[in-house]
């Protein structure tokens, strides 16, 4: 009896409350994993409003390509807009990470050697990133 | 009238039963519904460009540490018809891209990896203590507030998807950003993948996109003869991939 009541009050003391609740594992540990913040907002929200860049993005090559594959992580940035800003990216480095030649990338895809293209000259020099088809100064349709 | 025998009997019950008014409510997402959801990822390899975004948003998001990864994408040749010694390179496991390959011929592509979220996981069967364990909705997941770090489960993953966290000295690896997808938001990786070569699935809605694709496609999983339940879903794997 006495053994009996030591393993009660020792199993409460060392087993998890929630151990056992959903599986061999602790139940409140789902919980704590679900509710870490996030640092990518995820491309909705950006859009809700960046409707402007989202309408000239949408008419090109890269309408595909979200927000912050370019742009980094941007939850901060919606959170407050006004206290984060986010800093435009160099695009001699950052166009050149998809871009660049390389054999082992699909064929259909877009590549060109950089130091023979561009010699480090930004990309953005040439093309509008949020739609590479239009020239600068173009207007956007 | 309850003697002291019957009382004695009821004891183990109550303290099942009292665990359970203790446990309360654990899910942090009040719209989520576990037992709703069946998570996977679908990577289209036709797609993949090996420009390392994902690592990167993976590296960001998650906080893993400098030179370890949650995912990583490989590089492969194949010499003509040498599928059994394929060469495979992935320096920092892709995250700064890939340099120009000294090969000239055979096939080349990019195999990004990460966590196969095992329906049948060997990790989770090994953990002592119960710290790494599958949700109802199919992620695999750690707990490292319960981790002893002995590593059993990092040497059972058949496909070395996890590490001992350096600092924290606990087992690490993708949690399928659970923290994301339980509010409605996809994976760092998929959000950051500019080709759309990694799509997060959700096996249990008839209405996922993805779910079309796989009716009409040949995808295979990484090393099905080990009968993991792997539920990474690869489309164009070629036989040479490890």
């Amino acid at each position: 009896m006495v053994g009996f009541v030591l393993f009660l009050v020792l199993r409460a003391h060392f087993v998890p409350r929630t151990f056992g609740q959903y599986g061999h594992y602790r139940g409140a540990a789902v919980g704590e994993l679900s509710s870490k913040p996030v640092k990518f907002a995820g491309h909705q929200l950006c859009e809700g409003c960046h409707d402007d860049v989202l309408k000239v993005k949408s008419a090109g090559p890269h309408a595909h390509v979200n927000c912050e594959a370019c742009h980094g992580p941007q939850a901060k940035h919606a959170d407050d807009p006004g206290e984060f800003k986010p800093q435009l990216p160099d695009t001699a480095v950052l166009c050149a990470r998809c871009h660049e030649a390389n054999i082992a990338k699909p064929k259909g895809f877009p590549q060109v050697v950089s130091a023979e293209h561009s010699s480090g000259v930004a990309c953005k020099t040439c093309h509008i990133p949020h739609n590479p088809k239009q020239m600068p100064g173009e207007k956007h349709s | 009238m309850i003697t002291r025998r019957h009382f004695i009997y009821l004891l183990p019950a109550a303290a099942v039963a009292w665990d359970f008014v203790l446990a309360g409510t654990p899910e942090a997402a009040p719209n989520y519904t576990q037992t709703d959801h069946w998570w996977g990822m679908l990577i289209d390899i036709s797609k993949c460009i090996g420009c390392g975004n994902c690592v990167r948003a993976c590296s960001t998001e998650n906080d893993v540490p400098e030179g370890y990864f949650r995912t990583w994408v490989e590089r492969y040749h194949v010499d003509d018809w040498h599928m059994e010694s394929p060469k495979v390179d992935s320096p920092k496991g892709g995250k700064e891209g890939f340099p120009p390959s000294s090969y000239t011929g055979g096939k080349n592509f990019f195999v990004p990896k990460m966590c196969n979220h095992c329906a049948d996981s060997p990790c989770t069967q090994v953990c002592p203590v119960g710290a790494t364990f599958e949700t109802r909705d199919g992620v695999v997941l750690v707990d490292d507030t319960y981790c002893l770090g002995c590593r059993y489960c990092i040497q059972a993953c058949p496909y070395g998807c996890r590490f001992l966290h350096p600092k924290k000295h606990t087992a690490e690896k993708c949690s399928l950003c659970y923290h994301r997808i339980t509010k409605g938001l996809t994976t760092a990786c998929c959000e950051n993948c500019p080709t759309g070569a990694r799509q997060l699935v959700d096996l249990k809605n008839p209405k996922d996109p993805a779910i079309e694709f796989l009716k009409t496609h040949s995808v295979q999983v990484l090393k099905p003869h080990l009968a993991t339940g792997a539920k990474v879903l690869y489309n164009g794997l070629d036989g040479s991939v490890r």
